[in-house]
């Protein structure tokens, strides 16, 4: 997000999943989404139907992969370094798109020099992806008459997570597979609302509608409708603390109390027993789930709420902008309640009565209808019009049309006011991950999802799958050989923070010196005890996809211990 | 993709035939023996699901080698091609021909349907390594049988006069001696055909001979007159689909013509399945470049690149004249790239079926071809919009695309005048069973079943005092025609107008010592072993329908009259007859109603 919005001055995917469908080339950088992320790849299997090529770059090969065209398995971090050979080959190649380079974008000269040393050799050196391959990937992008450019977690959690982005936005803009139909640029969300949830403001950097908290007639505006006069009341003129900014200001004491909403810190950061330490050191914690979570055990304050999906009024955005009304098909069990009552009964209690109404539908629109006073990307969007059409994409300023689906398509105008900013390249520079590999600890371990369980097994856990088999580390054969391990065979995983035990997994999709490990059972195995807290600072975002690790047999008498228990 | 794929792998031999057909494996991913120039890249994709419509011919390669299709196999195939096992499995399961349990390399499948039954052939007490057969469309030499073996040269050749103690021969190691040539099956004289007057006067593989005797003048002709024309005169002969739907072909030729989508594909339907039927094997033994030139005209006149010929595995002659004919026509220039020097570009290739009737149905064949269970498709859409590989599509039978000659070289408007109102031009019959000469028979339509029977030398035996007890009229899924109704005219309208059929024009013969009973409870197996079973009506219906006409046959349930099991018969018949998505079932009740009628199981 902050890498789209950098560039493009909106966070958002800029492509609709019909223009997915309806592209001629697909690359799926840093996603297994055919595991991860299946509904979206629904699309992409369409789009393959209808004859597009799909291009993956991952360091395994996945189950996303052997739908592939092309497989380009990097070594693990090397993206930048990839992008960056690919835009050479591109440049060189006479491929880029000069007209739209030179109309709609800005930096191209620095950009150009910058991945001027990335020669073919030099960057399959690198990488490790051969020659023809990076050769292949960067014509076929090019030349392609749409391309869409899609990511997940693969690219964003990396110490640099936002530079990665940018280095794949760098290649949109130079082929000028952007803001057309058919040609975009799509991160992948995990959840049907995660998009809704920045758009809404749930971000620190912006309030509803992605507008920027620093900008003072966005404050202005806001400290009006809510009345904010005061000064100790008025919207600050500063970006407030992201996920791990809060738990660095936990660890220094600046931030004593916290209200979470829906997440379980306590098993998913990166390093989890530091989390837990500092959650619990708390003067006071609030969880409000549908659960009694990891987080919720060590809560002063548990607020049961509502499932969005089946118990509450309002609206979810997905990955493509389209908000969605959610409508109620269930009363809450007990004492959970719906999320927005919850909020504004605190209120109440802390003396605003913010007078939405009774009913949980009056109280939904009556908070939507004022969302869309202020934000005018959803100001068109009455709950009357999002009924008939089906849910409306993004921006949608006026209540008597619909945008086009694809966003940033101004910067194809002709006229240069009419084009606006333009669209900045960014020189991205090659950074190896921070937890380097040594004599002591010589395994990438790369941390992913699967199909049948979701993050932390929260809200998947409690349902069975034929397909689950637990956590386990997964090695290639010539690593299983050479660690004198069988398959189901509990060994120790270290890495320089701490160590876990889990069964051997044997996958030949994996090359010597890279293993895989989910995060999905923290009961079993709990990874994140592996995992870096290297952060990367643009977005907060750990990084999650490569540590150094070594692996070890389990002593014969632990071997026993755990056969005999 | 998303390919598992278990332990069994393929021996050497099995790769062998697999690489023979898909060449060598795309990377080592794609043969399970990744090595270090893999860790970094792999490839597939597109380029593999293209592979799709091989594999049919992939699991030929693999039989014919083996003799069966082992699970190493099937892993194999589906390594190489990104196909999941499963689905291998489920293709090579569907057809009959496949073994998937290990056996013997030689193996025969010896016909039990109506002609070859009628003339002693059995399907109870069969020898090892002798299976009971669906018609092998050569009735005319009946009894018949095929024998396949399976080897490094595989080959297969067809029993005539298939006794008992002939195919033990066989099984015990003998090849049976050459069979007839094919205008052997063409009892009358060259001179009374139009279609088959070349069949046994021109050499069936020599192009030269072909020209000698008149081929491709009508080529000619067609692209004189152009893609416009020469529907026009198709259309003025009032051409009518002869597999047995009697479509109009001008009206099926123009709906694909006017397709925006391209490419356009023409699929010659030579899967002959429908028992008693053996016309288009003859055409294709006989004198296979008129169905060469008849395609290029068809695709010439549709706007079609690419032709399939769609060949029933049963006709091994067939597959090598046809083979050898279609190298010569593109060594000469009448195939490929600018054919004639027209501009036009055409070529042809051969899927070979393996053992399934359903596959003669017109999507159906098209699921077959791609690389599917040759289930047949929801329609609409129409071939005409979306056949094979979802693309326009003309499916013409054999039969049909050969009467395009004669409407070229004589004219659509002469065409037309030969025959009646509504059946127009010259029709193949396939004479078999109780008749004294049994074969294909070219006649203008028009002649009635009394004069078509009396022109094959009557019923055989009549010496003896042998006569007829029964004609079944266009095949299993046509109808029985009693002694009463042997003056019905053999049009469209005058087999219509008696709630008959013409059907693929199968005329076959029983005479008074015939057991119907056996021979219609034949039928219903036929049917319940021929439903592809994906709708219900069919796949239940058709097995409901075996078990009630055994009951029939062996004495009803106790609690159940004969007039309460044949209402309960009728009502199958017709769930099957208005619910089944295809043909298969719609008609699988038909020659057992019209069996009813005639008073069979009184």
């Amino acid at each position: 997000m902050v890498g789209l919005a950098t560039v493009f001055g909106a966070g958002g995917g800029t492509s609709s999943y019909a223009e997915v469908e309806d592209t001629d080339v697909i690359v799926l950088w840093g996603s297994n989404a055919r595991a991860a992320h299946p509904i979206f790849f629904q699309h992409v299997l369409k789009a393959i139907r209808n004859g597009a090529k799909l291009f993956v770059v991952d360091p395994r090969r996945t189950e996303t992969a052997q739908w592939a065209d092309l497989w380009c398995g990097l070594n693990v971090g090397t993206d930048i370094a990839l992008s960056n050979t690919i835009a050479r080959e591109i440049i060189h190649a006479g491929l880029a798109n000069k007209a739209f380079v030179e109309n709609a974008t800005s930096g191209y000269v620095e950009y150009a020099a910058s991945v001027e040393p990335w020669t073919l050799a030099v960057g399959s050196e690198v990488t490790g992806v051969p020659v023809d391959a990076i050769r292949q990937l960067a014509h076929t992008y090019a030349r392609a008459d749409r391309a869409q450019m899609c990511w997940t977690l693969g690219i964003t959690e990396h110490h640099n997570g936002v530079d990665n982005v940018l280095a794949l936005i760098n290649l949109s803009l130079l082929c000028g597979h952007v803001g057309r139909w058919g040609a975009g640029l799509n991160p992948l969300r995990g959840q049907n609302n995660v998009q809704g949830g920045g758009d809404m403001g749930a971000i620190p950097n912006r309030m509803t509608g992605f507008q920027d908290i620093l900008d003072p007639a966005v404050r202005a505006k806001f400290n009006q409708a809510w009345n904010l006069s005061a000064t100790d009341t008025e919207i600050q003129d500063k970006y407030g603390w992201h996920l791990t900014a809060m738990f660095e200001a936990m660890g220094r004491g600046d931030l004593r109390a916290l209200y979470v909403i829906g997440e379980n810190p306590a098993q998913s950061e990166a390093d989890k027993q530091h989390a837990v330490k500092l959650l619990t050191g708390l003067e006071h914690l609030v969880v409000q789930d549908i659960f009694l979570t990891r987080t919720a055990e060590l809560a002063d304050v548990v607020l049961p709420g509502s499932a969005s999906w089946c118990e509450s009024e309002g609206t979810v955005t997905n990955s493509e902008r389209r908000v969605q009304r959610v409508r109620k098909a269930l009363s809450p069990p007990g004492e959970a309640r719906d999320d927005i009552q919850i909020i504004v009964a605190l209120a109440r209690l802390l003396g605003h009565d913010w007078g939405y109404g009774e009913t949980a539908l009056e109280v939904a629109e009556n908070v939507w209808n004022e969302l869309r006073s202020l934000s005018p990307m959803h100001a068109g969007m009455s709950y009357a019009r999002l009924e008939e059409h089906n849910g409306i994409q993004w921006p949608c300023p006026h209540d008597d049309q619909i945008e086009p689906s694809y966003l940033h398509g101004r910067l194809w105008a002709s006229d240069p006011a009419e084009r606006g900013t333009l669209a900045p390249f960014s020189v991205v520079v090659d950074d190896p991950p921070v937890d380097s590999l040594s004599e002591e600890f010589p395994l990438r371990l790369t941390t992913g999802r699967r199909l049948d369980s979701y993050n932390t097994g929260v809200q998947s856990g409690g349902y069975p799958s034929p397909l689950r088999f637990g956590e386990t580390i997964d090695v290639s054969p010539e690593e299983a050989t050479r660690l004198d391990v069988v398959d189901g065979e509990i060994v120790r995983v270290s890495s320089r923070r701490g160590g876990v035990e889990a069964p051997v997994r044997i996958d030949p999709s994996l090359r010597p010196g890279l293993v895989f490990m989910t995060f999905h059972f923290p009961e079993q195995v709990d990874v994140n005890v592996l995992t870096i807290e290297a952060i990367d600072p643009k977005s907060g975002t750990a990084e999650f996809k490569a540590s150094a690790v070594r692996i070890d047999k389990v002593a014969a008498t632990t071997r026993e211990l755990i056969a005999g228990s | 993709m998303d390919v598992k794929i278990g332990a069994d792998r393929a021996t050497t031999a099995e790769i062998e035939a697999i690489t023979g057909v898909l060449g060598p494996a795309i990377d080592g991913w794609h043969t399970g023996l990744r090595t270090d120039s893999d860790l970094h890249m792999g490839t597939g994709g597109q380029q593999l699901r293209d592979l799709r419509h091989q594999l049919l011919q992939v699991l030929h390669a693999v039989n014919d080698r083996a003799g069966w299709i082992s699970p190493g196999a099937v892993n194999e195939i589906s390594l190489r091609t990104d196909i999941a096992p499963a689905e291998v499995f489920a293709v090579a399961s569907f057809y009959a021909l496949f073994a998937l349990k290990e056996c013997g390399p030689r193996q025969v499948h010896v016909c039990v349907d109506a002609a070859c039954r009628a003339t002693g052939s059995t399907d109870e007490a069969l020898p090892k390594g002798a299976h009971a057969s669906p018609c092998l469309g050569a009735c005319e030499r009946a009894p018949v049988a095929l024998v396949v073996e399976a080897g490094v040269a595989p080959r297969q050749a067809l029993i005539e006069n298939a006794t008992p103690a002939k195919v033990q021969t066989v099984l015990d190691g003998a090849w049976p001696e050459a069979e007839a040539a094919p205008e052997a099956a063409l009892p009358q004289p060259a001179t009374e055909r139009v279609l088959l007057r070349r069949v046994g006067t021109v050499n069936p593989t020599s192009l030269d001979s072909y020209r000698a005797h008149g081929g491709y003048l009508a080529l000619r002709k067609a692209f004189e007159l152009g893609p416009v024309g020469v529907i026009r005169e198709v259309t003025d002969a009032r051409l009518l689909g002869r597999g047995g739907a009697a479509f109009p072909t001008g009206r099926k030729w123009d709906a694909v013509a006017r397709q925006p989508a391209r490419p356009h594909h023409l699929v010659c339907n030579a899967d002959e399945s429908e028992p008693g039927t053996f016309k288009d094997r003859v055409v294709m033994e006989g004198d296979p470049f008129s169905l060469i030139e008849s395609m290029t005209i068809a695709a010439f006149a549709t706007g079609c690149e690419r032709g399939w010929i769609y060949l029933r595995a049963e006709y091994p002659r067939a597959l090598a004249t046809l083979e050898t004919a279609l190298i010569e026509a593109r060594q000469r220039g009448f195939l490929g790239e600018n054919i004639l020097q027209s501009g036009f570009n055409f070529d042809i290739e051969i899927t070979r079926g393996a053992g399934a009737y359903i596959c003669g149905e017109e999507t159906a064949i098209f699921n077959s071809i791609e690389g599917f269970r040759g289930e047949p498709r929801n329609k609409p859409p129409f071939p005409v919009e979306k056949g094979l590989f979802d693309k326009p599509t003309v499916v013409n039978n054999v039969e049909t695309l050969i009467n395009v000659l004669p409407i070229l070289n004589e004219g659509g408007q002469a065409y037309a005048n030969l025959g009646t109102e509504g059946s127009t031009g010259q029709k193949l019959f396939c004479l078999s069973g109780a008749v004294a000469n049994p074969g294909v028979y070219e006649v203008t339509y028009g002649m009635t079943l009394r004069e078509l029977i009396e022109l094959a030398g009557g019923v055989r035996g009549q010496a003896e005092g042998r006569s007829i007890k029964a004609v079944l009229l266009g095949g299993a899924a046509g109808s029985f025609v009693g002694p009463a109704q042997l003056d019905v005219a053999l049009t469209l309208e005058g087999t219509r107008a008696i709630g008959a059929t013409l059907g693929s024009g199968v005329v076959c013969v029983f005479d008074d010592t015939t057991d119907l009973v056996d021979q219609v409870r034949r039928i219903a197996a036929f049917f319940r072993n021929e439903s592809c079973g994906q709708c219900v009506p069919c796949r239940v219906g058709t097995v409901r329908q075996q078990e009630s006409l055994t009951r029939l046959a062996i004495g009803s349930r106790p609690d159940r009259t004969r007039g309460e099991e044949l209402a309960l018969l009728k009502d199958l018949g017709q769930v099957m007859r208005d619910a089944s998505i295809c043909g298969l079932g719609q008609t699988a009740h038909n020659a057992i109603d019209s069996a009813i009628k005639m008073g069979v199981f009184q």
